[in-house]
């Protein structure tokens, strides 16, 4: 029952993004969101940040803070745990399971924007709809990623996207968050035993 | 007959001599016998011993052939190294009577790998309620000699009292299966530790202890000969200790499976280990493998025991008690009383032909390695060793808690009355 | 995890695991309008019941259901098994037939362990529903959850076992489950209704209910089935219920945030009192409602995961 850490084993790398970057980054994208969703405007469906554990739960957090910092709107957040609905359960050990905190609004006619840190097969966000669907039933779904590094697998697309980076399939994209690992920063790094 | 020579066995495990064999009969030991007109063979370092005993084996036939015959089973004795096997009386239909005894003896004969003996039962069909026609069946042409009810207990006193007074004048012994049937109601396996854990209702030694107690009192009341079947407990050598100090005619077997095996082989729940009485604790196998070393049990009996295997590969409960031993009797003896140093082989014919020829009270058998006695004989390998495969041995059934493991100690040859029975795993009939 | 037998030999790490994953679930599901996740989509679930039980048989159905895989229900009466069919034949043609996962109830101990070894090579796991007098394990998991909920970590709590030991499935999980989580078990029944050696469990034992009570955290009543009372373990339903009856008044003796389980049926007036099992102190449909939780979380713990990893 090994948790998939995938940043906790500080891996070297060549740094994409660093600190700085990530704050700008989400920056950026917090001032998208205030402008593609009118948040404010009196005709503006609500909105809700959710993120996708283990790092778009801080992200989301960290987006409603400068959103709340750019437009003085307090979105709600929350965090969907999508593990139930992986469609890669029996290609790993056994997967603990995150906890799924909505905010007490909930989600349903609402204008949900999920919130992850790398868009990669799309399968996670694909999974993230299935979850969402169980969860309620919202106006419009959005998504928000820090990294889209491409390699798609199903048609999906972000809506937010903090930085697109072209990459190898044998490569590996580590957002590394100081809520979860203590730092900020997305490295790329070769997979040293590709499967 | 032309005569036999076998040149450098070691009877007892002694210094080698040379064997003749002349018309069934050991007519010189010695290094200078006569090998005129004789097949001479070779058969330096292997131990001789006289040919084994086995008071207690179930051949199945009549009743589950698919399982055991007189033949397949026979073969499974010389192949062990017996000469003599007693035929337990709980067939289907049970030898309560002189026509099955008869069969069963008749069957033997024709086969004539060993000499068996068939077991009369004490009550008929084996219920416990009459005593079944001892007289005729000692006076049948198979001249049954020992009676038990072997899988039940004699277990009302007054029945067991008349059993044994009966059984005087027919200078018969009564062999009981020593299990107080209320004690035992369910029971599982051994009231232990672990029974209990793994939720197998449990068969208290007391049960067995308390039956051994009463028939040394009634052998003493009625000064019959009371044989006690396959002794399990350490508190049953007790009792029997003090019998044989108070002179009472008792006499016990102990099963191979019961010096070596303990119920830690519980824990995988696998119903080849399920026996009657069941596998006890590792400290009262070791009491039993001092108790048989001291001559207070006087014999190992396998109770060799086949199943089919819808009656092994199921759930515990619905499984049959009981466990092949023919074949690996002698090895399991080697590995739990030679090896450790408690019997030589002297004390090996004791415990495995001498002792049960004399409590069956058979002439030609169990006799001494000494010119003029019976060629019934086992020579015996004591360096080999082998590995238990069920399915290789004789026995149609395969039911050996054994399997996989190696064992010391392998029957080459096996003679009764002259005669080669058996030789390097292939049955001679 | 492969399959589950037994709580004895599991290990502090799965089970928590395991009772995490159940709250997790009950959380993911409460309020909400569908209670089904796709977790096992496509894995077949079939349950063996070879002794009546409509309540653990329901909460696995349900479970099952719940995380979306296919469940077949086989009972004694309603299949070859009611024909003599061993149980081993059963066995390997519904493994054969794509069972990804075979729960089984079975009047015999060690049932559940001779499945597991003839489907070992078949790949599908065994749930052990009851096995005789040997183990329920999902019972005592959904005890252990039902007693985290009320007291939080089970670490040095003190749960009283009270009843036929002997005779109880519930009793021999619950003492290696709660022992295992750190919990301290006492066993309280006549000397007749204990195991063998029951010395050598790591458990103390109590023929006195009432010196008992003051120091529980929790009180699991065990049921008294009918035969034992004729079989002379006891001189009589009253004397039982006397000495070891859950009663308003043990109730009262017991601290205040002490709980009292029963794993059901109930014996209303001789195992428990009437008032006591509809006391909010209770926990009795708390436990029902997290046996499907935990029955859940064994199934995802045994089927939502490589095959590599499960041996």
């Amino acid at each position: 029952m090994a948790p998939r850490n995938r940043g906790a084993a500080e891996p070297a790398g060549r740094e994409l993004l660093s600190a700085g970057d990530v704050a700008r980054t989400v920056a950026r994208m917090a001032h998208q969101v205030i402008e593609r969703t009118s948040l404010g405007a009196a005709d503006a469906a609500p909105v809700v940040l959710l993120g996708i554990p283990t790092r778009g739960a801080p992200l989301a957090h960290r987006l409603a803070a400068r959103i709340a910092d750019f437009s003085g709107a307090r979105v709600p957040t929350g965090v969907l745990d999508i593990t139930l609905y992986r469609d890669d359960l029996r290609r790993r050990p056994t997967r603990p399971l995150g906890t799924t905190e909505l905010p007490p609004g909930g989600v349903d006619d609402q204008l949900v924007i999920l919130v992850d840190d790398v868009l990669f097969s799309g399968r996670t966000v694909r999974a993230a709809l299935d979850a969402l669907r169980d969860a309620g039933r919202p106006s419009a779904v959005q998504l928000a990623v820090l990294v889209d590094r491409g390699h798609r697998e199903l048609p999906i697309r972000a809506d937010y996207v903090g930085k697109n980076v072209p990459t190898a399939r044998t490569e590996e994209v580590h957002v590394q968050l100081h809520e979860v690992d203590g730092r900020d920063a997305v490295l790329l790094r070769r997979m040293e035993d590709p499967a | 007959m032309t005569g036999l020579v076998l040149r450098g066995v070691r009877p007892y495990g002694e210094d080698p001599v040379d064997l003749e064999i002349r018309d069934g009969v050991l007519a010189a030991l010695g290094s200078d016998v006569d090998t005129d007109g004789a097949e001479v063979r070779d058969c330096d370092g292997l131990v001789a011993l006289p040919g084994f005993v086995d008071l207690h084996t179930h051949l199945r036939e009549p009743g589950r052939e698919d399982t055991e015959t007189i033949a397949t089973g026979s073969a499974a004795a010389a192949l062990g190294g017996y000469t003599a096997v007693f035929a337990m009386a709980n067939t289907d239909p049970v030898a309560d009577n002189a026509v099955i005894v008869e069969h069963v003896w008749r069957r033997g004969r024709e086969v004539g790998l060993v000499d068996v003996y068939p077991v009369g039962a004490v009550t008929v069909g084996l219920a416990g309620e009459k005593l079944a026609e001892l007289g005729t069946m000692a006076g049948s042409r198979a001249r049954v000699r020992m009676f038990s009810d072997d899988g039940r207990c004699v277990a009302d006193p007054l029945l067991m009292r008349r059993a044994l007074e009966y059984s005087t004048a027919l200078d018969a012994v009564i062999a009981q299966h020593a299990e107080e049937p209320r004690l035992t109601v369910g029971a599982q396996a051994h009231e232990g530790d672990l029974a209990a854990r793994l939720g197998l209702a449990g068969w208290p030694a007391a049960a067995e202890e308390s039956i051994i107690a009463r028939d040394c009192l009634l052998a003493r009341h009625t000064g019959a000969r009371l044989h006690v079947c396959h002794v399990s407990t350490a508190g049953a050598a007790d009792l029997l200790r003090w019998a044989k100090a108070q002179g009472i005619r008792v006499s016990a077997e102990v099963t191979p499976h019961h010096l070596l095996l303990d119920d830690e082989r519980l824990a995988t729940y696998d119903p080849v280990n399920k026996v009657n009485p069941p596998l006890r604790t590792a400290a009262d196998a070791k009491v039993l493998r001092e108790a048989l070393a001291e001559g207070v049990l006087d014999c190992v009996a396998t109770d060799h025991a086949p199943h089919a295997p819808q009656d092994k590969d199921c759930e515990w409960s619905a499984a049959r008690p009981g466990m092949l031993g023919l074949q690996t009797a002698l090895p399991v003896v080697i590995r739990t009383m030679v090896e450790p140093g408690l019997l030589d082989w002297r004390g090996v014919a004791r415990v495995l032909s001498e002792r049960p020829a004399e409590i069956a009270g058979l002439p030609d058998q169990g006799r001494p390695l000494e010119a003029g006695e019976p060629a019934t004989l086992t020579l015996v390998d004591p360096a080999a060793s082998w590995t238990v495969r069920g399915a290789e041995l004789a026995s149609i059934a395969a039911n050996t808690p054994y399997e996989g493991m190696a064992l010391p100690g392998r029957v080459v040859t096996t003679l009764l009355r002259g005669r080669i029975t058996a030789h390097e795993g292939e049955v001679l009939a | 995890m492969r399959h589950l037998l037994a709580t004895e030999g599991l290990d502090a790490a799965t089970a928590t695991a395991v009772l995490d994953t159940a709250e997790e679930l009950k959380r993911t599901l409460l309020g909400r309008e569908v209670r089904k996740l796709p977790t096992l989509r496509g894995r077949t679930v079939i349950t063996m019941f070879y002794e009546a039980s409509t309540r653990t048989r329901v909460s696995f159905e349900i479970a099952g259901k719940w995380m979306s895989a296919d469940v077949v229900n086989v009972s004694a009466s309603g299949s070859s098994v009611g024909k003599g069919e061993s149980l081993r034949d059963t066995a390997l043609t519904l493994a054969a037939a794509g069972a990804d996962c075979v729960i089984v109830r079975h009047p015999a101990s060690g049932a559940a362990h001779r499945l597991a070894g003839w489907l070992q090579e078949a790949g599908t796991s065994v749930v052990n529903a009851g096995d005789g007098t040997h183990e329920h394990p999902t019972q005592a998991l959904l005890d252990a959850a039902t007693l985290r909920e009320r007291l939080g970590d089970l670490a040095g709590k003190r749960v009283a076992i009270v009843g036929d030991v002997l005779h109880s499935r519930v009793a021999r999980s619950n003492v290696h489950l709660l022992t295992t989580l750190g919990a301290e078990v006492v066993l309280v029944a006549p000397p007749t209704l204990l195991p063998a050696h029951v010395d050598r469990w790591p458990v103390t034992v109590s023929h006195t209910f009432d010196a008992e009570l003051p120091s529980l955290d929790a009180v699991m009543m065990l049921r008294v089935q009918a035969e034992r009372m004729h079989g002379g373990f006891f001189p009589s339903a009253r004397e039982y219920s006397i000495a070891y009856g859950m009663s308003e008044a043990r109730l009262a003796a017991l601290p205040e945030h002490a709980v009292v389980l029963h794993p059901g049926p109930m014996l209303r007036g001789m195992e428990i009192a009437s008032s006591v099992a509809d006391s909010p102190r209770a926990a009795i449909t708390q436990q029902v409602a997290n046996g499907v939780h935990v029955r859940m979380a064994v199934l995802y713990h045994l089927l939502a995961h490589e095959e590599e990893v499960r041996s």
